[in-house]
């Protein structure tokens, strides 16, 4: 069977590729566009390590088929620093020291963003719910979730 | 592996009724992915329903609401009127995974994934919500306690596939509620789920209701005897302890290491009478 051609935004730039049909969009995103930021961690949406947005929804890329992006807008960690700029996010998981293998710190920033455009002011309750779905096996979360408390204040004050 | 996103119900009804092999309808792909990669499952087909419009809206219909069967819990929870209607429906479906699973998992999904322990089918079906299939000879609803027959058995016909969901038209004075037990706060799957939805007269006296259970039998259970125990109370303490009773008897769990027989049949009888509590509750303000 023919691979499908497929057309897509990838952090702002129009993109087309090549897919099989079970090749899912951290495949494509790793494998052919070398955009090797997201992690394939569990393969089955557990940990969040390839967290991407999808038309402004966060989702785990390693459970989207690459084929059903045609016409989507997806959002990866490399689209989150402008140029040399890094996001205020990055900066705060900097601050705290908010990593230590790194595996993880992609998904965490893209999920973080992500609450940050829904609200910049989350209770650190909220923070947590809304990043169960990202692991870190190595720092234990507090200066994962201090970094994006921080990041909301900051960003309220403007 | 061939892969089609047909933009008709009637599209996506032609592809699924002419497939040679395994086919399967893509909606979130939050269980058919993992399927697939652990190689559970290797269909021949697969039908991405998400660029079918009847799938994708939510629309106020006879006085209540259709839910597109594609319709993702994430949208299900920032839907400004339908939370206030039927929260327990919502809450349900937004008890499933992460904020990452939340954006791509559906209703039609977490029926179709054929598991008795899928959290929304409990909300569903104690909310009386009917299952609108698309098929060959075209549309039929069936009420969702009678989509799924055992695990992974549905009894959808070869070429048919769920479009949507219709939630009934609410008389006042009417709430639901879900709960589960997980051993976590999150991210878990339900060692029992309890769905109730009731309606109550001016003096609070319960007028209707459906108690669902799921993860204690191989389906998801419309438990009528439940229903009986607790309509004409005011769900005072007799009332519970009828609940709690018929809540017990209907329950025909495994042993699993999630929980042992005794224990989820423990504790289907508190979580139905914990739930309906909360529906009671929030009937009396609505």
């Amino acid at each position: 069977m023919a691979k499908h051609h497929i057309e897509a935004t990838v952090n702002g730039d129009a993109v087309e590729f090549l897919c099989e049909t079970e090749d899912t969009l951290l495949d494509v995103l790793r494998d052919t566009l070398q955009l090797t930021g997201s992690k394939e961690g569990c393969a089955s949406g557990d940990c969040g390590a390839c967290s991407v947005t999808l038309d402004g929804r966060l989702v785990c890329s390693c459970l989207v088929l690459g084929c059903e992006v045609a016409g989507r807008k997806i959002e990866t960690i490399e689209g989150l620093a402008k140029g040399e700029t890094l996001h205020p996010l990055q900066k705060q998981f900097l601050e705290h020291a908010a990593l230590q293998c790194g595996i993880c710190t992609p998904g965490f920033l893209v999920a973080g963003k992500a609450l940050l455009e829904k609200t910049l002011d989350p209770t650190e309750t909220e923070v947590r719910y809304w990043l169960a779905g990202n692991l870190c096996r190595c720092t234990g979360y507090d200066k994962i979730v201090s970094a994006v408390m921080d990041t909301a204040a900051a960003m309220r004050k403007g | 592996m061939r892969y089609e996103a047909p933009d008709s119900l009637e599209g996506a009804v032609a592809l699924l009724a002419a497939a040679n092999g395994d086919a399967r309808v893509l909606a979130g792909g939050t269980d058919l992915l993992v399927q697939m990669r652990a190689d559970v499952l290797e269909p021949e087909l697969i039908v991405d329903i998400k660029r079918i419009p009847e799938t994708r809206a939510v629309t106020e219909e006879k006085g209540g609401w259709r839910i597109g069967a594609a319709v993702t819990g994430a949208e299900l929870k920032e839907h400004p009127r339908l939370k206030k209607v039927w929260p327990g429906v919502v809450e349900a479906a937004n008890l499933i995974g992460s904020t990452q699973v939340q954006g791509r998992a559906t209703l039609g999904g977490n029926l179709c994934n054929g598991s008795p322990a899928a959290d929304s089918v409990p909300a569903l079906i104690a909310a009386g919500a009917l299952a609108t299939l698309a098929g060959p000879r075209g549309k039929r609803d069936l009420p969702v306690e009678d989509v799924m027959l055992g695990p992974r058995k549905l009894a959808l016909q070869k070429g048919e596939m769920v479009a949507s969901f219709l939630l009934p038209a609410r008389p006042a004075r009417s709430s639901d509620a879900y709960l589960r037990f997980i051993p976590r706060t999150e991210m878990d799957i339900a060692v029992v789920g309890a769905g109730v939805s009731l309606t109550l007269d001016g003096g609070g006296v319960i007028t209707a209701a459906r108690v669902s259970l799921g993860a204690v039998a191989a389906r998801v259970l419309l438990v009528s005897e439940a229903a009986q125990a607790i309509i004409g109370s005011r769900l005072d303490k007799p009332a519970q302890d009828r609940l709690e009773a018929a809540a017990r008897a209907v329950c025909r769990p495994i042993d699993d290491k999630r929980g042992t027989i005794e224990f989820r049949i423990d504790v289907a009888a508190v979580l139905a009478r914990r739930t309906a509590l909360i529906a009671l509750d929030r009937a009396r303000t609505n």
